[in-house]
């Protein structure tokens, strides 16, 4: 059914630190293989040896240059996959109920057998979350692993999305974000964890934590004046030589 | 936004067939027998070409019935209802009409508005999409319906009103878009919304994350017919509202009336196609292209 529950028991989702991705796009890989390997339609690629490689998948890293008014410019590693929202447009412009809301944890899911491929779900979305296989023609989109988060077949360590169990920086974590004592809800908390368009009223799930603002170094640098830079004006031949081309 | 080519027929040939449906349903022209089977037949071969083409772009259509489920919740849901609904209303209307020379008013209206409420539902479609601030306007479905309802009259051989209701289609089509155009600036989202590191300083996208394309930029960040735009505007509004009123005002002849006709068809279908090419989807911020 495409209405959204009034409220989910849980809200289970991912929290994303901006500060320690590295950028190495390991969990947009283990998201790939995991997903193309187990639940559902797998992630089809099309020309993926050719000329125009092109390919189904339901994380994708983001790099951004923040430049601040002052200072150096910095690289922001942006992993972006579905934000499980609570508001989730995506969900109630589905004319057939493929895409719905679990009340028991909040994730968003699509029943493939009931997606008749219109692609309206992928126009609501303002993340880009969706994105339509072009083998299978079904909608694809994160499932928050719902086959491995209570998957008992697999050990314990292992009940946890693939990406955030990849992420070798740590940068990912997952929790129940509607509880407020959890581990993710602290750290969101603490680190002032925010929503991405929060103006689009989708109120997502996922949050981002900003990267951590950057050290500055004060006058600690007792050896700068010894090493000022060489005299910019040149003497002797060089400084003739420097004259001479001027006047060329 | 791509514009898909069944889509935009889809939209422009049945809202056209059902406008001619409403504009028999509310008895103008007040036609019976062959004359308003001849009116029967053009109205259901342009509302159900558009619906056979907007399958086309579906995935799966064997599946499509399961699309009648979710009319609680979603526009496109609702559209297939309405469309079916008002089809099947009107050809009892029709058969009225056209076998027992009865023009059955309750009937006819409830099949008019039906008509209507299916070009409604169809603009809602695009209208109620925040992420494509363009189309998240009031504006969207007044400019679906006023075409709709200035085309049907136009088939319905409606000369006045199809004049009137032309001129203000027309003006209706200038203000969707000069409103439109600014309607990504004023929802507020940007690249320092989309990843909210405005804070730190000014945004930009550094690196995308693969080398290729893929289906998000194939279908949302259309950027190919957006230098044309000013030039295929003129040439939708001369076409659509100006060559047909033009056309009307001359005395009538067959030969004008299927000119007009076509010219305002042109018309609507370069309007559509630019609907669709000059909608800008937010996703595009996260690649840093519009």
């Amino acid at each position: 059914m495409t209405s959204l529950p009034q409220s989910t028991t849980r809200k289970l989702g991912l929290v994303i630190d901006l500060d320690t991705c590295v950028g190495c796009h390991a969990c947009v890989i283990s998201c790939k293989g995991w997903n193309t390997e187990n639940y559902g339609a797998p992630l089809s690629d099309q020309s993926p040896y050719g000329a125009d490689p092109s390919g189904t998948f339901l994380n994708r890293v983001h790099s951004y240059e923040v430049q601040p008014p002052e200072g150096q410019a910095q690289l922001v590693h942006f992993p972006k996959s579905c934000l499980h929202c609570e508001d989730a447009p995506c969900v109630t412009v589905c004319p057939t109920g493929a895409s719905y809301k679990r009340v028991e944890d909040g994730i968003v899911l699509v029943n493939e057998s009931d997606c008749i491929g219109c692609g309206l779900c992928a126009w609501a979305c303002p993340y880009g979350a969706r994105e339509m296989d072009q083998v299978e023609k079904v909608m694809k989109k994160c499932t928050l692993c719902v086959d491995r988060i209570y998957n008992e077949n697999i050990p314990e360590v292992d009940r946890i999305p693939t990406c955030v169990r990849t992420c070798p920086a740590g940068a990912r974590h997952f929790g129940d974000l509607g509880d407020p004592d959890s581990d993710v809800s602290v750290l969101v908390a603490e680190r002032g964890g925010m929503d991405l368009m929060p103006e689009q009223g989708t109120k997502p799930v996922n949050k981002y934590l900003p990267p951590r603002p950057k050290d500055t170094l004060g006058d600690i640098d007792i050896l700068a004046p010894f090493l000022a830079p060489i005299d910019a004006e040149p003497k002797g031949f060089l400084g003739w030589l420097d004259k001479a081309l001027e006047k060329l | 936004m791509h514009p898909a080519p069944s889509v935009i027929i889809f939209s422009t040939f049945s809202g056209l067939g059902f406008g001619l449906l409403a504009w028999l349903g509310i008895g103008l022209p007040a036609v019976t027998g062959w004359v308003a089977f001849v009116f029967y037949v053009i109205a259901y071969l342009l509302a159900v070409g558009g619906l056979i083409a907007s399958t086309f772009h579906l995935g799966h259509p064997e599946r499509a019935l399961k699309a009648f489920t979710q009319w609680r919740t979603s526009w496109l849901s609702r559209e297939g209802w309405l469309a079916v609904l008002a089809l099947l209303v009107m050809a009892v209307h029709g058969a009225g009409l056209v076998f027992f020379d009865q023009h059955w008013w309750p009937v006819g209206l409830i099949g008019a508005a039906l008509s209507l409420g299916a070009v409604f539902s169809t603009s809602m479609i695009y209208a109620q999409l925040k992420a494509i601030p363009r189309w998240h306007q009031k504006l969207t479905p007044v400019n679906f319906l006023s075409l709709s309802i200035a085309g049907g009259a136009l088939l319905a051989g409606q000369v006045t009103w199809a004049i009137v209701l032309l001129l203000v289609a027309g003006a209706v089509q200038l203000a969707t878009w000069l409103i439109g155009d600014g309607a990504f600036a004023r929802s507020g989202t940007n690249m320092a919304s989309a990843t909210r590191l405005g804070t730190i300083g000014k945004v930009r996208a550094f690196e995308p994350p693969h080398t290729g394309t893929n289906y998000l930029l194939r279908e949302f960040v259309y950027v190919i017919g957006r230098k044309h735009s000013f030039k295929l505007r003129i040439i939708a509004i001369m076409l659509m509202a100006v060559v047909p009123v033009i056309l009307l005002l001359l005395p009538f002849h067959h030969i004008e009336a299927l000119l007009a006709v076509l010219s305002h068809l042109a018309g609507v279908l370069a309007a559509r196609w630019l609907f669709f090419a000059e909608a800008e989807h937010v996703v595009g911020l996260y690649y840093g292209k519009r």
